[in-house]
């Protein structure tokens, strides 16, 4: 029993010493909730080390307000319900003004009600799935996402396949264990539909796979001509690898979950002549992207992918909401991040519309000599 | 007067807990403060979980790695009621109660749900012993998994999402409530004998004439119902199902809850249910490493006290409630149960 | 046809790198009668000692100018395979050692608490954002990292059918395997020690079997083996991180169910069939009900063979 008394003290201890508030008010204090380990840590982390950058720079220009910013990160291992319990936390004893996170939609969707109920703007960089800023029929009134939703991406790319390229015949490979590459391919297949071009087989996977040749061996035999495979790179470098093993030579196409330098790492030139659609392009001479691409290598080493990027432009947009709001209370954060109008973001210039989301344009990447060029920017 | 006596003991803990969780519901809602009622939810459940599948683990010596998969059917057979009900009000009754009263409906859905589920998983395999049965359990927990991502109706990756917040204090501290009086009244039934009977020595118990596949069945759909309880409620705390919820390191954590409890300890999975939930939340600060210093905890205390807390020992078991006479077993279970 | 064949192939090399983690598997079952649930890891362990071995001794692609010369490819091929079964090797000695073996007798289900905090020790340390930096970046950290090509990948196509030779490689080299395990275990004296020691360790013991080397030893030569089998995958499919032996673990242990565990060749048998399951499953129908699939099938096959395919049943006695 003494061990069963020492376990309780410390961890009570542990919860006492957790539960201390540093009372400042020169710093503003902003939380994050993301999977830094889990199956998706890699997004996570990518995320966080993009926020990160922002809050250095918003520091170094000093801060908001006259006040320092700083983010507090919880992990949440990728699970939904720690993340509901993570945000709990950063909101009712961290007292956050903003809310970031999460990458994926399902967790998202979990901190969504604690943020309205709590009246804390939560900005979410990654989550594309329509519902993350809906309530039923309603506009949840604290969440506001950057990226794009689900349809419009699927629609980007289905009219890019169908009108640039006047393909026939397209075969789908999907996550089915990711609500985002599910989310796509629906939208994909509908437009692609539409507009008169045929789904030829409809195949998945689930994410961490490590071999998709079962799919596309049936896949070769219905011989597409194009394959959409709108996944996370981890997964696509491979797809692209055992398709090109497999003799198949068509390109390969995708969404904004590609972007990362590891994709062209894995792949070794597999996606050759693949398209994909993304927020922006790492050759766009804009100084701001550059500047962002040069100060990510050198505090994190290697190129930011989407992940980061749009972390970046969450706590960018949220920062410029704070600024501008009249005080920092929770209202009056969201009534300016609502406001939000032609924000130069890294992935693109973010205007937030009346459901919460962010309209911006998109562009159509190509890959060339592993390398991702420039083809097209699509308007919403 | 002994069956009427018997019925008291089992209410005992109820008409305790319940005015508790009422006021501690009231105050939670009066000061505005939800700071703890998510985290409190979450150990509710997570103590449901543990009591539940230590009646399958622990007290029949079966090995089940499919809790998660009965919490996935319970979750979702309520998350559609509810869902479903969204638009019906009860006229006669006002707006809450009527809302109330459809929930119960939902988890008494939810239990029979994730019983049937139990009955058809345990028939066939807990023919099967040992670490058969794992793999079994734990590979219906992953069929469960990919139906839901396949199905259209039941929102695949994403979900059902937009549930109406019903889980509260009240309605997790009852369910604890009832599983751990369950689990109690079950051990001292002689339902619970046969379960140890078996856990014993099964082939044993077979030549005593105890119909040990029966027992087996039952004991594994108890089990089964209650998890699905808990994941209705936890589905109803966060306002979403999806099938992350419900992967099979969600069953591994809770058999690392009644192992480190003590395997047949109900108390001991209470108390480890409740430690390391909140332990983990404390440990929140460490980010990454948190994982890391968990795993380390959980070797060494194993090595430290292989046999678990409790060993197979009980709350009531001390000198300290064994001098306040056996009748305050029940009494016992309402404090042990109360901790959430 | 083609169609057909091209599954077979694709099976049986997904198959191939199951049963190679199936055979660690199910040696340690077949002594201890414990499910080791951080074998996957170490098998992702193996991925990651290869990668770094590669990274010190310099690996250079097939595509390097000048491309390296057969001996060169051939020496640095060897010295990552090895080194990588030596260090998990090494690994699984030290989990025994310390993890396992003072709950040897214990309740079983205790040592497979210790099991999974070794699993989530090595999942979620090497998650963890670097550490040190030279010469090697550990731990990895979560984003998947890339398997240096030891061997360039020949690809032969045959009526349609396209394989290359790492599944051709990777094939015999689990035949190798299954073939020197098997005469260890029956034809020679640590063969039939571990036997000893599977069918009742304390009489073992009472017979001057040293009961402790001999655990050590199933537990070195099985990690080596998930060592072996993880550069063979990731040779081919060159993406590791962290977490990527959860799934192969979980498989390659149905795959060790399936055939039986504790039968080498059941583990073998398994590993295949499984891998063949799967791949004919997602091939011809709705490829998103693959994994529950391959479950319903091996639920299916305990039902009717409750000890698997090459398990021998056995009726307890009292």
């Amino acid at each position: 029993m003494r061990l069963v008394r020492a376990a309780v003290l410390t961890t009570l201890a542990i919860v006492a010493a957790a539960c201390q508030k540093k009372s400042a008010s020169d710093t503003i204090l902003i939380g994050h909730v993301g999977s830094l380990t889990g199956a998706e840590a890699s997004f996570g982390t990518s995320t966080e080390n993009g926020i990160r950058l922002a809050v250095e720079e918003i520091n170094a220009r000093g801060g908001i307000k006259g006040k320092r910013v700083v983010v507090k990160t919880y992990d949440d291992q990728g699970k939904p319900e720690e993340a509901a319990v993570a945000a709990t936390r950063l909101i009712t004893q961290d007292k956050v003004t903003v809310l970031l996170g999460e990458v994926a939609s399902s967790r998202s969707l979990a901190m969504a009600p604690i943020a309205d109920a709590n009246q804390v703007p939560q900005i979410t960089p990654t989550s594309t799935n329509p519902r993350v800023t809906k309530d039923g029929d309603k506009t949840r009134p604290y969440v506001f996402r950057v990226c794009f939703i689900d349809p419009f991406q699927g629609t980007v790319m289905a009219k890019f396949a169908r009108e640039n390229l006047k393909l026939e015949r397209v075969a789908i490979l999907r996550d089915v264990g990711s609500d985002y590459s599910v989310g796509l391919a629906d939208y994909f297949k509908k437009k692609f539909e539409e507009l008169g071009g045929t789904i030829v087989n409809d195949q998945s996977f689930k994410g961490g796979d490590q071999d998709f040749k079962a799919q596309l061996t049936t896949i070769k035999g219905k011989k597409p001509e194009l394959i959409y495979v709108p996944g996370y790179y981890t997964d696509v470098a491979l797809v692209a690898r055992q398709a090109r093993e497999l003799g198949i030579k068509v390109p390969l196409g995708g969404g904004d979950g590609w972007d990362s330098a590891k994709l062209y790492e894995i792949a070794q030139g597999a996606l050759d002549g693949s398209f994909f659609s993304n927020h922006y392009t790492h050759e766009n001479p804009d100084p701001l992207i550059q500047n962002f691409v040069k100060r990510y290598r050198e505090k994190f080493g290697g190129t930011p992918d989407s992940m980061a990027a749009l972390g970046y432009d969450a706590a960018q947009v949220a920062f410029a909401a704070m600024a501008r709001a009249t005080d920092l209370s929770g209202p009056a954060v969201r009534d300016a991040i609502a406001t939000t109008r032609n924000f130069p973001g890294v992935g693109g210039t973010i205007t937030i519309d009346s459901d919460h989301n962010a309209v911006k344009s998109a562009v159509v990447l190509g890959i060339e000599k592993n390398k991702a060029r420039f083809i097209a920017t699509v308007n919403p | 007067m002994a069956p009427l006596r018997q019925l008291l003991r089992s209410f005992l803990p109820f008409l305790v807990g319940v005015p508790v969780l009422l006021s501690a519901q009231w105050a939670m809602e009066y000061s505005g403060s939800q700071a703890y009622t998510l985290l409190l939810v979450t150990v509710g459940v997570n103590v449901i979980l543990a009591v539940s599948l230590n009646v399958v683990n622990g007290a029949t010596g079966q090995f089940s790695l499919g809790h998660a998969g009965f919490m996935a059917v319970g979750a979702y057979t309520a998350a559609k009621i509810t869902l479903g009900l969204a638009g019906f009000k009860l006229s006669f009754l006002p707006a809450a109660v009527s809302d109330q009263l459809f929930f119960a409906l939902a988890l008494a859905a939810a239990m029979a749900a994730a019983g049937l589920a139990g009955v058809l998983v345990g028939l066939p395999s807990l023919r099967l012993r040992g670490d058969y049965l794992a793999i079994v359990t734990l590979g219906f927990g992953e069929i469960i998994r990919s139906v839901i991502e396949n199905m259209k109706s039941l929102g695949q990756a994403t979900g059902l999402s937009g549930l109406p917040l019903r889980t509260n204090l009240v309605w997790v501290g009852v369910s604890a409530l009832a599983t751990v009086v369950m689990a109690r009244r079950l051990s001292v039934s002689t339902q619970g004998r046969a379960l140890f009977a078996i856990r014993e020595d099964e082939v044993a118990a077979e030549a005593m004439g105890v119909d040990t596949t029966g027992y087996k069945v039952r004991a594994f759909v108890i089990s089964a119902a209650y998890a699905g309880l808990g994941g209705a409620l936890i589905a109803h705390a966060i306002l979403l199902a999806t099938p992350r919820m419900f992967t099979f390191v969600r069953s591994i954590e809770v058999v690392v809850m009644i192992v480190l409890g003590g395997l047949g300890s109900i108390t001991g999975s209470v108390v480890s249910a409740v430690v390391l939930t909140l332990g983990l939340e404390a440990l929140r600060e460490f980010q990454a490493y948190r994982m890391v210093v968990y795993a380390a905890l959980l070797i060494v205390l194993m090595l430290l006290r292989p046999q678990g807390i409790f060993g197979t020992h009980e709350l009531w078991d001390l000198p300290f409630f064994k001098r306040r006479g056996a009748r305050k077993d029940a009494g016992g279970a309402a404090r042990a149960g109360g901790a959430p | 046809m083609t169609e057909f064949l091209q599954h077979l192939v694709n099976g049986l090399s997904v198959g191939t790198i199951y049963a190679l983690v199936a055979l660690g598997y199910t040696m340690v079952y077949g002594v201890l009668k414990l499910i080791n649930f951080a074998h996957g890891d170490v098998y992702m362990v193996g991925a990651f000692a290869g990668y770094y071995l590669s990274e010190l001794v310099g690996v250079r692609p097939p595509w390097a100018d000048p491309p390296p010369g057969a001996g060169e490819v051939f020496v640095k091929a060897t010295i990552v395979t090895m080194g990588a079964m030596i260090i998990c090797g090494l690994l699984g000695y030290v989990i025994e050692r310390f993890a396992y073996r003072p709950l040897r007798h214990r309740a079983r289900l205790t040592a497979l608490i210790t099991a999974i905090g070794v699993s989530f020790l090595l999942e979620f340390g090497f998650q963890l954002s670097p550490l040190v930096h030279t010469p090697i970046e550990f731990p990895p950290g979560p984003s998947p990292r890339v398997f240096p090509a030891l061997l360039e990948r020949v690809g032969y196509e045959w009526a349609g059918v396209s394989l290359s030779n790492y599944d051709i490689i990777g094939l015999l080299v689990a035949l190798g395997l299954m073939l020197g395990l098997q005469f260890i275990v029956y034809r020679t004296r640590f063969g039939t020690a571990m036997r000893a020691v599977s069918f009742d360790s304390e009489v073992a013991g009472l017979m001057g079997i040293p009961v402790n080397r001999i655990i050590s030893w199933t537990f070195i030569l099985g990690s080596a083996l998930a060592a072996a089998a993880a550069v063979i995958s990731a040779v081919s499919r060159p993406r590791i991180e962290p977490l990527f032996g959860l799934m192969a673990g979980l498989k390659a242990f149905v795959a060790a169910v399936l055939g039986g565990i504790g039968s080498v060749p059941g583990a073998m048998v398994g590993g295949l069939v499984l891998g063949l399951a799967e791949e004919y499953v997602a091939g011809y129908t709705d490829s998103s009900y693959r994994d529950a699939i391959a479950f319903t099938v091996l639920i299916l096959v305990l039902l009717i063979r409750p000890a698997g395919l090459f398990g021998r049943f056995t009726v307890e006695k009292v």
